[in-house]
């Protein structure tokens, strides 16, 4: 129990050791206790985890102490640890782990070094309460506090207005998806009078009595994924938080806090099972967004965005897993994603930092000559994402295009279009940047090198991590033994058990499923080769800022216009309402008003003080006259 | 034996006192208001205290009750102090103001 608590308390402990003495410290002593702290959670994780593995581990439910307690409602602040729960735990504190290490290099010349270790520290802490909490509430808390690290390290560099504005749009379209998880959340403590998830699972597994409520309740938390997770409609923010260091955009933005979404409706599977109208929406909502991330990530010259819209794709993906009930493929792919997507991420912040800022790949090319290591690491996590066998992306979404395919054709084509999508813009990003000529300044040219160590370390590792990842969910089809998913047996067991009974016909079939595998391989390679063609036969390269293009293109490159629709609908009504509100209200009424009750003392002040007018005459006029009311009342008027 | 009272309410009866009395306080509250000279103040306010002396008097032999003669003694007693002072007061403001009326003293207005 102690350890437990012990790898929520260590990365609060680096928060405030950096926070309070990190400008004391040197930057090497500051990175090195940001990043030991983590990798004393992760330890602790790996031993729970090796003890899940051998049976000797059991779920751990335990309240640390009694919080709020009034009339019926009792929410106590515990802790819960299990198969899903220890299998987040490992890549928020391993891949958590290797980008602290990555940082200390890549973050060396900024002033505000410890800063942003505390930063990091104090989210992996939030992240950690979001996974372990034992009920909504615990879990809210985390939810809450990773969106306040995400906007304090998006704007990390504050000194840059839009950063800023990039920060302030993350948190506060994270707020609209939060306030229907808040509603979400009332709504069960009014209902079931707890929150605590175990409680929950065993009073809905004796059947439920309001299936309208339970569809409230389980639409309303999916609306807070969709913020948290950066689904459509709330995906915009995740763009623009590229804005951040690289080392930021990796970890919350690729690994962990946007999967929190996912953590979320798993944990609440016992919800989510009872409501298959919600479940058809997730998987819609999963499947449309995956493909609109995609098309638009076709067009991006920015490196980090189109990482950014491959994430929101990818995700969706991910939330259509979930929908067509497949708990543990979803899991799967948030554990391969993390490898591969944060390998990815830092890779290109490596490539950044060779060209000293340069972001766009219409200025790069050839790097593979000079950043080898960079080059074959973001291959490898390129081959993985685009789900080509061996490498972990291929089992991984596979499992969820099968699943998908059970459910239903349509999504099923929905997530294969978007998966040959990504395939083709993820090779246009490789083949761009890392082949053909160098297409930027001289100067550039003279600085390019591989980068240090502590940056290629974690980018090796996690494409190792991203190659052989695959090794933990073989897929059953072909004979082999899923391992994640009989890890995962004992928490989903009763989601699964339903699934099946409500399935009428037979699941896929063998060949089947062979066929499947085998076509989505075959769409991905086709899709490479196209990008092959493209962009290293031809050469082609995209096209510079203001060159005209064709108006679907426009349409496209320019994400479809969402952001400007938003603020047309949404931000620009808000500013004119609130600008009428403050002349209005505030400062008519509200601060007429305060002036007013002011000037009404003053006044009244005025008038009074003429009672002292210093003549004596006056004054004892005045006490004969106040001695004689006071007898009058006192004696003769009853 | 019949005790029978013998003082002076078997002659003027107890109404005039307290008329007198009335009549000599009220000229004396009037005194305070209308006058300017401190000193006729100051007069008045005797005349006050004496009309009130007059009436417990009167009242403790109409009741045949000591404790109202006692009562003008003490009354007696502070009049005489309180004009002690107060004409110290006046004096310090003549030496001031060279004036004793008291519509001169009007410093304290706001």
């Amino acid at each position: 129990m102690l350890n437990l608590y012990l790898i929520i308390l260590l990365p609060l402990i680096g928060f405030l050791i950096n926070a309070f003495f990190g400008k004391a410290l040197s930057k090497n002593v500051s990175g090195l206790i940001g990043s030991a702290v983590i990798f004393g959670s992760f330890i602790l994780s790996t031993v729970f985890f090796l003890g899940f593995l051998n049976g000797s581990q059991q779920k751990i439910d335990a309240d640390v102490f009694s919080w709020i307690s009034f009339g019926d409602f009792k929410i106590n602040f515990g802790l819960l640890l299990d198969q899903l729960s220890v299998i987040w735990l490992m890549v928020i504190t391993g891949v958590g782990f290797l980008i602290h290490l990555y940082s200390i290099s890549y973050m060396h010349e900024d002033e505000n070094f410890s800063i942003f270790f505390s930063y990091l520290n104090l989210f992996i802490f939030f992240m950690l309460l979001l996974v372990l909490g034992n009920n909504f509430l615990i879990t809210f808390i985390g939810w809450e506090g990773v969106g306040l690290c995400s906007y304090l390290l998006i704007g990390f560099w504050y000194k840059n207005q839009d950063y800023n504005d990039a920060a302030k749009k993350a948190f506060v379209m994270n707020r609209i998806g939060d306030l229907g998880f808040l509603i979400g959340i009332f709504l069960i403590l009014f209902n079931f009078k707890t929150l605590n998830f175990s409680a929950l699972q065993t009073a809905l597994a004796g059947g439920v009595v309001n299936h309208g409520l339970i569809v409230a309740i389980t639409m309303l938390l999916f609306v807070g994924a969709v913020g948290k997770s950066a689904q459509l409609p709330l995906y915009t923010w995740l763009p623009d938080a590229m804005a951040g260091p690289t080392p930021v955009s990796a970890l919350i933005h690729a690994a962990t806090m946007v999967t929190a979404g996912i953590y979320m409706v798993a944990r609440a599977h016992f919800f989510y099972m009872l409501a298959p109208e919600t479940l058809q929406v997730v998987a819609c909502v999963g499947a449309a967004t995956a493909l609109f991330a995609a098309t638009i990530g076709v067009m991006q010259n920015d490196i980090k965005k189109v990482l950014a819209y491959s994430t929101v794709s990818q995700l969706g993906l991910m939330f259509l897993a979930l929908g067509v009930g497949a708990y543990t493929s979803a899991v799967f792919h948030v554990v391969t994603h993390a490898f591969f997507k944060a390998c990815l991420f830092l890779g290109s912040g490596s490539v950044i930092h060779a060209l000293s800022g340069q972001q766009d790949i219409r200025k790069m090319g050839g790097l593979k000559k000079w950043m080898p290591i960079t080059f074959w690491t973001f291959l490898i996590s390129s081959l993985a994402i685009s789900g080509v066998f061996p490498f972990s992306g291929f089992f991984s979404k596979d499992e969820i295009l099968a699943a998908a395919f059970e459910h239903s054709k349509v999504l099923w084509g929905i997530a294969s279009l978007a998966s040959i999508l990504t395939a083709f813009y993820m090779f246009r990003l490789v083949f761009l940047t890392f082949t053909g000529g160098f297409r930027g300044t001289e100067e550039e040219k003279h600085h390019l090198h591989e980068s240090p160590a502590l940056i290629t370390m974690p980018l090796v590792v996690l494409a190792l991590l991203a190659a052989i990842g695959g090794l933990m969910g073989l897929p059953e089809a072909l004979g082999f033994h899923h391992a994640l998913k009989g890890f995962l047996n004992p928490v989903f067991a009763q989601a699964m058990n339903a699934n099946h009974a409500a399935r009428t016909e037979e699941g896929l079939s063998k060949s089947m499923e062979l066929s499947l595998m085998a076509g989505a391989f075959i769409a991905a390679l086709l899709s490479i080769a196209y990008a092959y063609f493209k962009y290293v036969s031809k050469g082609e390269t995209p096209n510079e800022e203001g060159a005209p293009i064709s108006f679907a293109r426009r349409w496209v490159y320019n994400k479809y216009y969402v952001d400007e629709i938003y603020h047309l609908f949404i931000g620009y009504p808000m500013g004119k309402l609130s600008e009428l509100f403050y002349s209005l209200i505030d400062k008519t009424v509200i601060d007429g008003t305060v002036n007013y009750s002011g000037k009404l003392s003053v006044s009244l002040g005025n008038q009074l003080r003429k009672l002292q007018s210093g003549y004596i005459g006056f004054y004892l006029l005045a006490m004969v006259l106040s001695m004689v009311v006071i007898f009058l009342f006192a004696f003769i008027i009853k | 034996m019949l005790n029978v009272v013998l003082n002076i309410f078997s002659v003027v009866s107890i109404q005039s006192y307290i008329i007198l009395s009335a009549v000599l306080f009220s000229i004396g509250v009037l005194g305070v208001l209308f006058r300017r000279n401190a000193i006729i103040i100051f007069m008045s306010v005797e005349m006050m205290l004496n009309a009130v002396n007059l009436l417990l008097v009167a009242f403790s032999v109409y009741h045949n009750d000591a404790n109202g003669q006692v009562f003008v003694f003490f009354v007696m007693a502070v009049a005489a102090a309180e004009v002690a002072v107060g004409l110290a007061i006046l004096v310090t403001i003549f030496r001031n103001l060279h004036s004793i009326d008291i519509d001169e003293l009007k410093n304290l207005k706001w």
